[in-house]
């Protein structure tokens, strides 16, 4: 395998991070303007991601964290992202996500629970301490990444809301916001997808440890690409269940519709278990090509890798069914 | 058209060849270039879905444009352009064969079990690697020596595999897109009209009529 060299130091690290952001922001905007994001390999929003965050102090390391494999790198983790709200290309959201304001943001939580409430997201950053947990991330198109999100157990945060007993199910919602989300704005035929972007787990997948809320990756707070502020992560499963810029939680009875499933129900179903025994209807599930890396591909593995905790969940599900 | 005219026609679009052998080069030497910056650590994520989107489309566009030579010929009147299509057509042929073996190298990195199961099980993969099978054929029979071993007549019904290929292309194009159905939708119509122009002269005209 042919593995590209890495940039030695990040210019980051070179220019204060303020005049670096900004100046940035002023290329970026004006390479829009000039080319018009035509020309992906020439414009420069590839770099525009390597513009970091701010870090997270005291990161508690997480034994959930997966120790065998290769971190992808932090360019190819912010610069090739499916976030159809910027665009279906792969590499819209690094040039597009920059336009996203994340501050003042909120999220409410609501449905079956005793303690609905919305929330700040600096109170929610400040209440829950941020771990990191390294994990393999495996989108349903068949590639495949290793990413150190920065995050706080789905549980824990679900709980201090106090589910009933109806709450069978969460729903998530994204943010809708056409005005900077570019890939929101109606093309020729309509929506690419039904906004706003929908996604739901079953409460005890939920509840599994496993599952985080992630506002950050590679200790730094979450670029706008990569869903920022708050997304899902759900390892186990492929990488469109990780809904992003999270906006709203209900506690529901009913299954949630998810947006993939709404819109092509033969392909992409509730569940969303990474299998390789299962296929996608137009191309095989049981390799996967890992990012970073130019020739061949690597095999999938059941539940991405996370049986050993998550199969229980499914014990008594059909899997070819339910996929 | 006046004779002098039609000359003159010829005298331009042959200058003009050089051209146009330039801008169909330049979506290869990006390609390369997309390549070449990855390999150097400039270029970030997989790359694989660029180059094959690149190549394919360009294999696609440039397909289009040969069918299209014909209609233009006979609107314009301008016979002359008939002296592009062998160059658009070859190069066509050329973007697919790189999308091809940017399959087969780099995505399956010639592991035949997964290339095999590929094409039985993915109707897009089949369709794609039936239209570029069937395109080779055309491409080796593209020499002035070949078609006068094939005789015109013989070269002629062979060529005209080129329907059915670019069918086949614009299927595979439109069966692997996710959600935005755009781009697919607007190339099957583009060929649907250079089809269709063909068929509803040859119900108006039996026997083509110079211009």
């Amino acid at each position: 395998m042919l593995i590209k060299q890495k940039p030695d130091i990040p210019s980051s690290q070179i220019t204060p991070q303020d005049v670096y952001l900004n100046r940035r922001k002023f290329m970026k905007s004006s390479a829009a303007l000039a080319i018009g994001g035509s020309l992906p390999w020439l414009s420069l929003g590839s770099k525009d991601a390597l513009a970091m965050g701010t870090k997270f102090e005291n990161l508690i390391e997480s034994p959930y964290s997966t120790k065998d494999d290769e971190l992808t790198s932090y360019e190819d983790v912010t610069t090739y992202n499916n976030f159809y709200e910027f665009g279906t290309d792969k590499r819209s959201p690094a040039k597009f996500a920059y336009m996203l304001t994340t501050r003042p943001w909120s999220l409410s939580v609501s449905g079956e629970c005793e303690a609905p409430k919305d929330w700040d997201i600096e109170d929610i950053l400040k209440q829950f301490p941020a771990e990191e947990r390294i994990y393999r991330h495996r989108c349903v198109e068949a590639w495949s990444m290793v990413v150190p999100w920065v995050g706080f157990s789905l549980g824990d945060f679900l709980k201090v809301h106090k589910p009933t007993s109806k709450a069978k199910y969460i729903e998530m919602l994204t943010l809708v916001r056409p005005t900077e989300m570019v890939g929101q704005k109606p093309g020729l035929f309509g929506s690419v997808l039904n906004w706003p972007y929908r996604e739901g787990l079953r409460i005890d997948e939920a509840m599994n440890p496993l599952a985080i809320f992630a506002v950050g990756l590679y200790g730094e707070h979450m670029p706008n690409q990569n869903g920022a502020p708050i997304r899902l992560i759900v390892p186990w499963k492929y990488g469109f269940k990780g809904v992003k810029s999270i906006v709203s939680v209900r506690f529901t009875e009913e299954q949630p519709l998810n947006t993939w499933q709404e819109q092509a129900p033969r392909e992409y179903g509730f569940y969303a278990n990474v299998n390789p025994n299962v296929d996608h209807p137009r191309w095989s599930q049981a390799s996967e090509r890992r990012v970073g890396t130019l020739f061949g591909r690597i095999p999938t593995l059941m539940f991405n890798g996370y049986e050993e905790q998550v199969a229980s969940l499914y014990s008594d599900l059909d899997l070819t069914v339910n996929f | 058209m006046a004779a002098a005219t039609s000359r003159q026609w010829s005298k331009w679009i042959r200058r003009a060849k050089p051209l146009v052998f330039v801008l169909c080069a330049i979506p290869a030497c990006l390609s390369a270039l997309l390549l070449y910056r990855f390999v150097t650590g400039s270029f970030f994520g997989d790359p694989i879905e660029d180059l094959t989107r690149n190549t394919g489309i360009w294999g696609i566009r440039l397909l289009l444009l040969t069918l299209a030579i014909t209609p233009l010929r006979y609107i314009t009147g301008i016979n002359q352009l008939i002296l592009l299509r062998r160059m658009l057509g070859v190069f066509s042929f050329f973007y697919i064969l790189l999308h091809f073996l940017i399959w087969l190298v780099i995505d399956k990195f010639f592991n035949f079990q997964l290339i095999i199961e590929d094409i039985i099980e993915r109707y897009y993969i089949l369709f794609g690697f039936l239209a570029f099978v069937m395109l080779i054929p055309l491409a080796v029979t593209s020499t002035n020596r070949m078609v006068r071993w094939l005789g015109a007549k013989r070269w002629a019904k062979l060529h005209k595999l080129v329907y059915p290929i670019s069918i086949l292309g614009a299927v595979h194009f439109y069966l692997q897109v996710k959600a935005d159905i755009t781009e697919p939708v607007i190339y099957a119509a583009i060929l649907a009209i250079l089809l269709g122009y063909r068929y509803w002269r040859k119900k108006q005209k039996p026997s083509p009529k110079r211009a």
